[in-house]
């Protein structure tokens, strides 16, 4: 299978000559050290707001934060001189802001400390980084494991099903005291699966088969196993009731065949599947169907004298917030309910930052993303870019389906904020994430990409 | 293949747009209309986040802030709460505000944007002013007088100080303790089911907020009325009235209570309280003149705030000569707060000039400073000076050899009219004791005060009830506890 990955034969215009880019390691190194001090402005923010001194731990703090950052930095450094400057800062930032939120939120309810746990995973997290751009030498290699992958996606995805429901979702696995959320993970591993399958069968998907009016149908040997992964993976996600998880993997997989296809049929085709299933879903499982009516009315239950839901609540909270936002630890997340440190950590960042820090929040998701888009376009073989544009429309789509979720966008669906969230398996994935795409990106800018494997 | 990425990574800021425009939406266009929303508490919240300022009576505040440590975090205190709640009314985390701590809410609270010292300052740190504090013009004495007065029987004193509209004192009774609605327990929800269950309606202001019919304290007007129009000329000389008298183009009679009134003079027939004489005398006067001294006076007057409104007195305007008659005596649709009654009095005392009454002498911020003076209001001549001063004259008759005598005090110069009301079907009902009055002292240069009583029914037999007997005594303690003072 690992031949194929590199035999495809390419109907596109080969990708413009690459040279060797400037390394501009120095600029990550001051970018990381500004998003340190940003995490460390904003705990002592929060200390002030609230005691009016400064926190016990901020050195402690910042001294943890600024350690890992700077570990990643050098095994950048070291390993992957080349790549995007932009992908680890925005990483340490959007995980200290949520170190912050969480350590903030904490101060709301005093019989659960999560910034602690949080700060364990991120160390976990920061060191996954690590040892995928020390050990990873190419990120090609993970061709060779197309079908470890995959096997391993659909076992995590299926475990938690031997497990109980926590808050009416059976998402979670419960190991010594520890929550995991494999499916987190198994995030990574269907993007891997999608990238290296479809590169090494791209031809035989766009060409062969049969045509259906104007779609060209690929024959079913091709398409087969594809759709039965993505089949099983998203029927297991509606058993489990994470139905946020299966429209990302949906979106996934339509992403990724449009692109390593170049078919626009696929694009309507997804939207059709996707309107036939949300209609069946919202239909049969009365979970949706309340979150669909939650979505329409969010102030229903406020005229039924039932009190604010938490959807009305994360609104009222946003609105609080305005322009500038109350300020950090000064606005009043409680209202919002049990899910503030994760579902909804959006909401406080929208009451306490303000319009402007929300703003800046999703420009910096916006940021990371163009960034693994950047390391796509730029890499050469069909592989790396399916695997930079899957992962990096993977953050996208998340922080759309979540932040529009607890906007009103769109109906709510219980997933996680990358790096914000409380939550250790998706802090940890997220790393995992940006290492992938660190890895990609360093052989597409220095130049040598394809070279050294052949 | 990069055509294709380019595609979706132009989905990606698609994405991204709509998230941006949406939190937009939510945070600048939507969140006016989210903060009024009866679902969401923080207005709330941020309400009660800071001590509320203080309502201040001679210099000391009569009301407090606890802190309770809750999520609305500081409640309402009151110190002497019946005595001084139909002035301040209640500030309660459920029910909301009245009286003074609702229309000078936004000074107590904080809110108000005279409090900033730099309002766009903060607009931009949304730092919220703590509360400032809210003068009255009472006069503590004279407010605990009163309230002693009246004693637990059902009843109002309205006091004004006459040559500026200060309200000296304010009782209600029977009234309540705000306290116990500051928070929002269960507490505060019990009190108030049994403070609007009351069938007594403790909470109801009955000086500013009821309306009795006057009675014989009516006289008052009808007589500066006949004065000024000069349908009374001398007053010794006989009046021509019949008694009893037979309202025009009617078979009632109209009788009197006390005897010597057949074709008695102005003078005597105030001391005597005739019905008779003045009945005779409104139909005399007409509508149109008998309209124009009670509305110079303010009755008719449904915008009067002080600063809390204060409900409507009338004179009917639309009367004929018997309704007329009648209407000149206290009766009929006639009807008058205890402050407006008040307010007659203290025209009469003051040379014919009224002034609104006001209640705020100034807001202050936290530390003291004034933030707003009220001051007194415009002036309005209701008599002429040579009337007012004839009317004194009458007033002191009353309280020296007349009903009044239980209002008299020694070495001041006192001026009053009783009054008893009929009320209810066939006049069943307990009258009214009414007594409007005002003293000067000796060495004053003016009266300085003026007070309305009112007791709706006094613990005594019904014949018994008089204002002169009820309601003089309660009078005649406020004037005194004013005229003490310095």
């Amino acid at each position: 299978m690992s031949k194929a990955g590199i035999t495809v034969a390419t109907a596109d215009p080969p990708p413009p000559a690459v040279r060797r880019l400037p390394r501009r390691r120095g600029i990550e190194l001051a970018l990381i050290v500004l998003a340190v001090l940003l995490s460390v402005y904003g705990y002592c923010a929060v200390g002030l707001a609230r005691h009016g001194t400064l926190p016990p731990g901020a050195a402690g703090y910042g001294a943890g934060l600024g350690v890992l950052a700077l570990l990643a930095h050098l095994a950048v450094r070291l390993r992957a001189p080349y790549a995007d400057p932009l992908l680890l800062p925005i990483g340490v930032l959007l995980n200290g802001l949520g170190l912050v939120l969480i350590y903030r939120l904490d101060l709301e309810t005093p019989g659960d400390r999560a910034a602690p746990a949080q700060l364990v995973w991120s160390t976990l997290g920061v060191a996954l980084f690590i040892l995928v751009v020390l050990l990873l030498r190419d990120h090609r290699v993970l061709q060779r494991y197309t079908y470890v992958c995959v096997v391993a996606a659909l076992v995590l995805l299926t475990l938690p099903i031997l497990f109980p429901a926590v808050n009416g979702a059976r998402i979670w696995i419960r190991i010594a005291g520890f929550s995991i959320q494999p499916g987190e993970f198994a995030k990574v591993l269907l993007a891997v699966f999608f990238a290296a399958y479809l590169a090494a069968n791209r031809s035989a998907l766009a060409y062969t088969g049969r045509r259906i009016w104007k779609l060209q149908l690929p024959t079913g040997r091709v398409l087969g196993p594809i759709v039965a992964v993505w089949l099983v993976s998203v029927g297991v996600l509606i058993l489990e009731r994470d139905l946020g998880t299966s429209l990302l993997f949906f979106g996934l997989f339509v992403v990724l065949l449009y692109v390593a296809t170049g078919r626009t049929g696929w694009i309507a085709v997804g939207l059709l599947l996707a309107a036939l299933g949300a209609v069946a879903v919202g239909r049969l499982e009365p979970h949706v169907h309340s979150r669909i009516e939650t979505w329409l009315h969010p102030f229903a239950s406020i005229e039924a004298g039932e009190g604010a839901n938490q959807l009305a609540q994360s609104l009222f909270a946003f609105a609080e917030g305005g322009l500038l936002g109350a300020g950090l630890g000064l606005g009043h997340s409680y209202l919002i309910g049990f899910a503030v440190k994760s579902d909804f950590i959006l909401a406080t960042a929208g009451e306490e930052l303000g319009l402007a820090g929300i703003s800046a929040v999703f420009l910096l998701y916006g940021l990371l993303v163009e960034r693994g888009f950047r390391a796509g376009l730029a890499q050469r073989e069909p592989f790396g870019r399916l695997l930079a544009v899957g992962l990096a429309s993977l953050v996208a789509l998340q922080v759309f389906v979540i932040a529009g979720g607890v906007t009103g966008l769109i109906p709510l669906t219980g997933m996680a904020m990358p790096f914000l969230a409380q939550g250790g398996s998706s802090v940890v994935t997220n790393w995992a994430i940006v290492a992938l795409l660190v890895r990609v990106s360093d052989s597409a800018r220095s130049g040598h990409d394809g070279q050294d494997a052949r | 293949m990069t055509r294709h990425i380019r595609h979706a990574g132009w989905f990606c800021v698609l994405l991204l747009v709509a998230l941006l425009l949406n939190a937009a939406r939510v945070q600048v266009v939507q969140a006016p209309s989210y903060d009024r929303n009866p679902g969401n508490r923080r207005p709330d919240i941020t309400r009660y986040e800071q001590p509320r300022g203080d309502i201040l009576v001679g210099g000391r505040p009569v009301t407090g802030s606890r802190d309770t440590r809750e999520h609305l975090r500081y409640e309402r205190t009151y110190t002497d709460g019946p005595l001084y709640a139909p002035v301040t009314g209640f500030a309660s985390q459920l029910y909301g505000t009245t009286l003074l701590e609702g229309t000078e809410d936004g000074v107590l609270s904080g809110a108000d944007p005279m409090l900033a010292p730099f309002p766009l300052w903060n607009d931009f740190t949304r730092a919220r002013n703590a509360g400032g504090d809210v003068v009255t013009t009472l006069h503590p004495a004279a407010q605990e007088a009163a309230f002693k007065g009246l004693a637990g029987r059902k009843g109002a004193v309205a006091a004004l100080e006459p040559s500026t509209g200060r309200i000296l004192a304010l009782v209600s009774a029977p009234s309540y303790d705000p306290q116990p609605l500051s928070g929002n327990g269960s507490a505060a929800a019990r009190a108030w089911a049994r403070l609007t269950a009351d069938k007594d309606r403790p909470m109801l202001n009955r000086a500013v907020r009821q309306t009795y019919p006057p009675g014989s304290t009516f006289k008052v007007v009808t007589a500066a009325a006949a004065l000024d129009t000069g349908v009374v000329r001398d007053l010794e000389a006989p009046t021509d009235s019949p008694d009893p008298y037979r309202l025009p183009g009617t078979r009632t009679r109209l009788t009197n209570a006390s005897k010597g009134c057949a074709d008695a003079s102005l003078r005597e027939a105030f001391t005597l309280s005739c019905n008779t004489v003045f009945a005779k005398l409104g139909v005399e006067v007409g509508v149109p003149d008998m309209t124009a001294t009670a509305h110079a006076l303010g009755f008719g007057n449904g915008e009067l705030r002080i600063p809390f409104p204060v409900v409507r007195s009338t004179f009917d305007t639309t009367l004929d000569k018997a309704q007329l008659a009648l209407s000149s005596i206290g009766q009929y649709n006639t009807r008058a707060t205890p402050l407006q009654m008040a307010m007659v009095a203290a025209a009469v005392a003051n040379g014919g000039q009224v002034r609104d009454p006001y209640l705020v002498e100034r807001t202050t911020r936290p530390g003291g400073a004034t933030l707003a003076t009220a001051g007194s209001r415009a002036v309005r001549q209701a008599m002429y000076p040579s009337t007012a001063v004839r009317l004194r004259a009458m007033m002191r008759d009353v309280v020296e050899r007349g009903g009044g005598h239980k209002a008299a005090i020694r070495g001041a110069k006192v001026g009053g009219k009783t009054g008893t009301a009929q009320h209810g079907l066939g006049n069943s009902g307990t009258p009214y004791a009414w007594f409007v009055s005002w003293a000067q002292g000796e060495r004053d240069p003016a009266a300085r005060v003026a007070v309305a009583v009112v007791v709706e029914d006094a613990e005594a037999r019904r014949g018994d009830i008089s204002g002169g007997g009820d309601a003089a005594p309660v009078a005649r303690a406020v004037m005194e506890a004013v005229l003490k003072s310095p």
